[in-house]
């Protein structure tokens, strides 16, 4: 269902070109940005092709958002070259701002306001008329499921209701390119699940998406492609299995109930994946890299079998981008403010 | 150019909800001056003396009507501060509007909202005991020069707010910066009465300029003193506005365009 496009396009040329202009709604190269000595930004490259998610992937600091503000034009860059929607951002940036919307790290909404005034104030200031843009307010308000919170100030709304009502702020004009900047941050499992649902429904609309995020989760639920950004720069891009296959991919796990059998199950293990396994003996555990996943477990259970192995445990662990991040960047997307996976682990609960 | 006006009409509206949906604020600034007339007024008002003579609460009440607007000060700049530090101002910058309206907004919204605090405090004023005796037409004039003091406050405003941006700081440089201006000039005590160095200094105070003026304007007691800058009240109460909103008003331009930094 998610992740559509990802059969029918050749990852390493996802773009044409057409008479000298490319068809990426987002295109960066070698953006750079200084603050003083710190690069916030170093030769970052990016290119979005339209009616696509592209996730930027990194821990805090790595210039997620300085990327963000540079292409919707709120902040200058020192070196590079930068196309929103077929505008440059330095030298039109009038004409990217009328073809892209924002929702921020936090939701940029006036608190005194009630939601509908707020969308009201935005849609006049993105040129509808008294009418058009009190019609368009309630459109947003329903569809957003905001219309009984309508009248109350958006200051005593919820996080996820504030968050909604800046996404929807951020679409009185069907905008070509959206940009998410952490959009799920500090909300709650629910919330979260609500916006991601928004957000597929956008795409499927054909609006083109820029998220950032330090979520692996996120970026693998809602991204056609992920950049993987350290330190200013892009680490590595590809698909969200791409990526997850930088670490080895899948592996098979199978815990045998006694820890003598250990060395004997990883030898036949060996000979039918042709990989050494990696044993952990005190939870008896041995550990694969797997091609073709079903054949090969099938294979393995037979033989342990065989073999009157008793096994307690056996399955197939998918790679997850939390592997992949860690093997690229050689630390964790988010270094303390939350746990990884946060939204993995609640949502259990 | 339409879209500039356009822009600024809007984002003006917005500021005068606010005051319509939490007048709190407003409440909250009224309440000051208020205190400050019946204090200095009822309490303190005894023992002043107006140089030249006359009665105090209406040598009062122009001090307390410029007071109010240098205490706009705080509401301009935090309101400035808190869009900035919300991120609502990312929001306005990243869509096709006019940039300039932010300001030209807010600006708008202040005067108005000075007005309304003004026409407020001259109902206040007339119940206290206060009164123009020099007709409507010269108490208009100093309305308007109350009201130009404002747009100077407004710029100050909006430039000391995109130069701190935390509204909790904002709060805490403008109320001690305030009182201590207010209280060195002639708005409560004739400076001809003061210590000579005080005196002179509050004598060159902006805000004494505008309450020397309109005393004079309104027909209030306490026209003091042969010195310079009492004597040319009326041409300082216009000089010192201009020259603070053509030094403030590039200042805060420069630095909104530098939030792009």
């Amino acid at each position: 269902m998610r992740r559509r496009q990802r059969t029918v396009r050749d990852p390493s040329a996802p773009g044409r070109t057409v008479g000298g202009m490319t068809t990426f709604e987002v295109v960066a190269e070698g953006l750079g940005k200084r603050y003083g000595p710190t690069r916030a930004l170093d030769t970052f490259d990016l290119t979005v092709p339209p009616g696509t998610v592209h996730g930027l992937l990194g821990p805090n600091g790595a210039g997620k958002t300085t990327a963000v503000r540079i292409l919707t034009t709120l902040l200058r860059f020192d070196t590079g070259r930068a196309t929103v929607a077929g505008y440059d951002v330095l030298r039109r940036p009038e004409e990217v701002r009328a073809r892209i919307g924002l929702t921020g790290q936090y939701a940029a909404v006036d608190e005194i306001l009630s939601g509908r005034q707020n969308l009201e104030l935005f849609g006049r200031l993105f040129r509808l008329g008294r009418r058009e843009a009190r019609r368009r307010a309630g459109e947003l308000l329903e569809r957003f499921g905001l219309d009984e919170a309508a009248s109350r100030s958006a200051g005593e709304y919820s996080g996820g209701m504030r968050r909604r009502l800046d996404l929807a702020a951020s679409l009185i004009r069907t905008p070509r390119v959206l940009f998410l900047d952490e959009p799920t941050t500090g909300l709650d499992p629910r919330s979260r699940n609500q916006v991601w649902d928004l957000v597929r429904g956008l795409v499927r609309d054909g609006t083109t998406v820029l998220l950032t995020t330090q979520y692996l989760e996120e970026a693998d639920q809602l991204a056609d492609r992920i950049s993987v950004i350290d330190a200013g720069r892009v680490v590595a891009e590809g698909s969200p299995d791409q990526l997850k296959a930088m670490t080895g991919g899948d592996r098979i796990e199978v815990v045998v109930r006694d820890v003598a059998e250990l060395s004997r199950a990883a030898r036949l293990v060996a000979s039918i994946c042709g990989a050494e396994p990696e044993l952990d003996s005190e939870v008896r555990r041995l550990s694969v890299p797997v091609v073709d996943r079903v054949a090969g477990l099938v294979d393995v259970v037979r033989a342990l079998d065989d073999a009157g192995i008793a096994v307690e445990d056996i399955g197939l662990r998918r790679a997850t981008l939390d592997e992949a991040f860690l093997h690229l960047t050689g630390h964790r997307p988010d270094d303390a403010r939350e746990p990884v996976g946060a939204g993995r682990t609640v949502e259990m609960a | 150019m339409t879209t500039v006006i356009a822009d600024g009409w809007t984002m003006t509206r917005r500021n005068m909800t606010h005051v319509v949906r939490a007048p709190e604020e407003l409440i909250l600034y009224f309440s000051l001056p208020i205190m400050f007339v019946l204090v200095f007024g009822y309490v303190f008002g005894s023992g002043m003396q107006v140089a030249g003579g006359g009665s105090y609460r209406e040598f009062l009440l122009p001090g307390v009507f410029v007071m109010t607007m240098l205490y706009g000060l705080g509401a301009t700049a935090t309101g400035v501060a808190l869009d900035l530090s919300r991120g609502v101002v990312d929001r306005f910058r990243s869509m096709p509007m006019a940039r300039s309206a932010l300001m030209t907004g807010r600006s708008a919204a202040d005067l108005l909202r000075a007005l309304l605090e003004m026409s407020t405090l001259l109902v206040c004023g007339l119940l206290v005991g206060w009164q123009w005796r020099q007709g409507v037409g010269k108490a208009v004039l100093a309305v308007g020069l109350l009201l130009l003091l404002r747009i100077a406050i407004t710029w100050v405003g909006i430039y000391l707010a995109l130069l701190v941006r935390n509204p909790e700081t904002v709060g805490v440089i403008v109320f001690p910066a305030a009182f201590p201006l207010s209280a060195i000039s002639n708005v409560f005590v004739s400076p001809e009465l003061m210590p000579p160095a005080i005196g002179t200094i509050s004598e060159w105070n902006p805000l004494s300029a505008t309450v020397a003026a309109i005393r004079e304007l309104f027909g209030n007691p306490g026209l003091g003193g042969d010195s310079w800058p009492a004597e040319h009240a009326m041409l300082l109460a216009v000089l010192w506005p201009v020259l603070l909103i053509a030094t403030f008003a590039p200042l805060a331009v420069r630095r909104y365009q530098r939030l792009s930094r």
